[in-house]
């Protein structure tokens, strides 16, 4: 019993990684409707800029964050307005393509840059180090990222509910026209919004490379968690995002739990369960 | 009186369909205009144009002598110059008080403050927290006009403010007007109900097939003259 209560809470930690890759998806979908193929490997590319700080500064990876955030948040920028902005329009082809050439543009670019080796983020003790409680064990690092991804979430939703910088997002979302003659520069508004996106995998990233190994090669996973992870959760829903990766997560580990080769499968299941059940998802951005 | 905008042979164009063919037009500072015209004539586009959703040649459009034809929307904006859309157009995920608060979103200083809306139109107030999309057509127009006032401009368009509307309520709108060009703004009022638009302005431009059919100063245009402009048939 109390091991699979274990398998639930790790199952539910795994799912705050999952909702830190998918916070950003789910942001540049709601605010621009762009479906960032490239999203899994911008957060491999955040890890890789992690690796580098780490070494070139001799710094832990929380404290090249310092560094990643801004550089990812100035990277998701320029990307959008120097590239992404120009493919956005009503047809909803050309970004699908451009976001996939960036894709293999940056698996390559990686390659070139730190070769196939699989590398790891060094995190020191955090990464061993475990709490336990009435026979449950849970480890620090997956703690802390949960915690993180928690707060990240809120964070996002208070920027987009609360704030002046929010409010342009949601206006130019409902109408870009309108809300252009507003006065809001709508490529200006999807800069941030990109760089916004970015700062949070720039997170997901180091926190993915101190948890497990990375290659330049495993960027479209990344995605793909994410992506499902935010379906799951319903379109434009911060917290479902939130819900949509842990349910991902539990999902994961109890078929791991089961079956080692079935982690993967458990979770496109529960995937393929909720689309079939709620195809918007549990809790979609419902209009108020 | 000087002239606020002045349009130079406006032409503007869909993919291969032409809307408007060589509008000229001008309006002093201050000054109050109507536009008429039926459906499709061109008056949403025209206005469009202005207001840089739809871009022209730089000197179609003149504004304070400051050629704007082909400025982005948001830098028209940025020069005063303020649209209350067609069909309202409120954004259905802001509330109220969210919509007014990003029409204030250009900054320009001047006399339009949320609480100066709030007093013209004091049902705002009570529903400032309510979602856009859960108020009663005309009090949504109040707030598509509240919304275009917060930006403080100087030239404000009105697209057809009365459409949909029950005649109470058009009223009460119209009854508002003195109180907003009488800050010293200049408007121009779009509107299909013509002796609407023709009570509050001081000349009027009829447009038909995207060309100007009659123009004249409101009290010296006749019936007959505005409903061979409208319709282009003799009455
Ligand atoms: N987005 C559009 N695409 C193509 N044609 C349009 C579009 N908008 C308007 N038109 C056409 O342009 C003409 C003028 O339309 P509009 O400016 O909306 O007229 P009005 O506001 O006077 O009713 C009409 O023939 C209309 O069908
Ligand atoms: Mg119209």
């Amino acid at each position: 019993m109390i091991e699979w209560v274990g398998v639930i809470v790790q199952g539910t930690l795994l799912g705050g990684l999952y909702a830190l890759f998918a916070a950003g998806l789910s942001l540049i979908f709601g605010v621009m409707r762009l479906v960032n193929i490239a999203h899994g490997d911008l957060i491999v590319l955040a890890a890789y800029l992690g690796l580098s700080t780490t070494m070139m500064l001799d710094v832990h990876p929380f404290v090249a964050l310092i560094v990643v955030m801004p550089l990812m948040a100035g990277i998701g920028y320029a990307l959008q307005r120097g590239v992404l902005n120009q493919t956005l329009g009503p047809d909803i082809l050309p970004p699908l393509l451009v976001t996939f050439g960036l894709s293999v543009i940056l698996q390559n670019a990686l390659l070139e840059g730190y070769t196939a080796d699989p590398q790891k983020l060094n995190g020191g003790a955090i990464e061993t180090a475990s709490l336990s409680a009435g026979g449950l064990a849970v480890g620090v690092l997956p703690l802390l990222t949960f915690v993180v991804a928690v707060a990240m979430i809120a964070c996002l939703q208070w920027i987009f509910y609360k704030t002046s910088l929010g409010r342009g997002f949601r206006a130019v979302s409902d109408n870009q026209d309108i809300a252009q003659i507003m006065g809001l520069n709508k490529a200006h508004v999807f800069g941030l919004a990109m760089a916004l996106a970015l700062a949070v995998t720039a997170i997901a990233g180091i926190l993915l490379g101190m948890r497990t190994s990375f290659d330049p090669a495993i960027g479209g996973g990344r995605l793909i968690f994410g992506f499902e992870a935010v379906i799951i959760g319903g379109l434009g829903s911060l917290w479902g995002t939130l819900a949509g990766g842990v349910i991902l997560g539990v999902a994961q580990t109890i078929g791991a739990k089961i079956d080692p080769g079935w982690q993967l499968l458990a979770g496109h299941i529960a995937f393929l369960v909720v689309l079939a059940v709620r195809p918007n998802g549990l809790f979609p951005r419902v209009e108020h | 009186m000087p002239d606020l905008l002045t349009l130079h042979a406006l032409d503007a164009h869909y993919g291969d369909f032409q809307a408007l063919f060589g509008i000229d037009m001008t309006l002093a500072d201050g000054e109050v205009i109507a536009i008429i015209g039926a459906n499709g004539a061109g008056k949403t586009t025209m206005l469009r144009s202005i207001s840089g959703l739809l871009r022209n040649r730089a000197d179609q459009i003149v504004y304070r002598g400051q050629p704007i034809g082909a400025l982005r929307a948001d830098r028209v904006a940025h020069l005063g110059i303020a649209l209350v859309p067609e069909g309202r157009q409120l954004f259905p995920s802001l509330s109220v008080e969210e919509n007014l608060l990003l029409g204030g979103k250009v900054g320009r200083p001047g006399p339009w403050s949320m609480e100066k809306v709030f007093g013209l139109f004091p049902i705002l107030e009570e529903r400032r927290r309510q979602a856009s999309t859960s108020l009663s057509g005309g009090q949504q127009q109040m707030v598509a006009i509240g919304r275009a006032l917060m930006a403080n401009p100087d030239f404000v368009m009105f697209d057809e403010v009365s459409l949909g509307l029950a005649p109470v309520v058009i009223k009460s709108i119209y009854d508002a007007l003195p109180d907003i060009v009488g800050e010293g703004m200049t408007a121009m009022i779009v509107e299909q109900d013509i002796s609407k638009a023709l009570s509050v302005s001081s000349r009027v431009y009829c447009l038909q097939e995207g060309r100007v059919s009659l123009e004249g100063r409101t009290k010296d245009v006749t019936h007959d003259q505005i409903t061979q402009a409208y319709f282009g048939v003799a009455a």
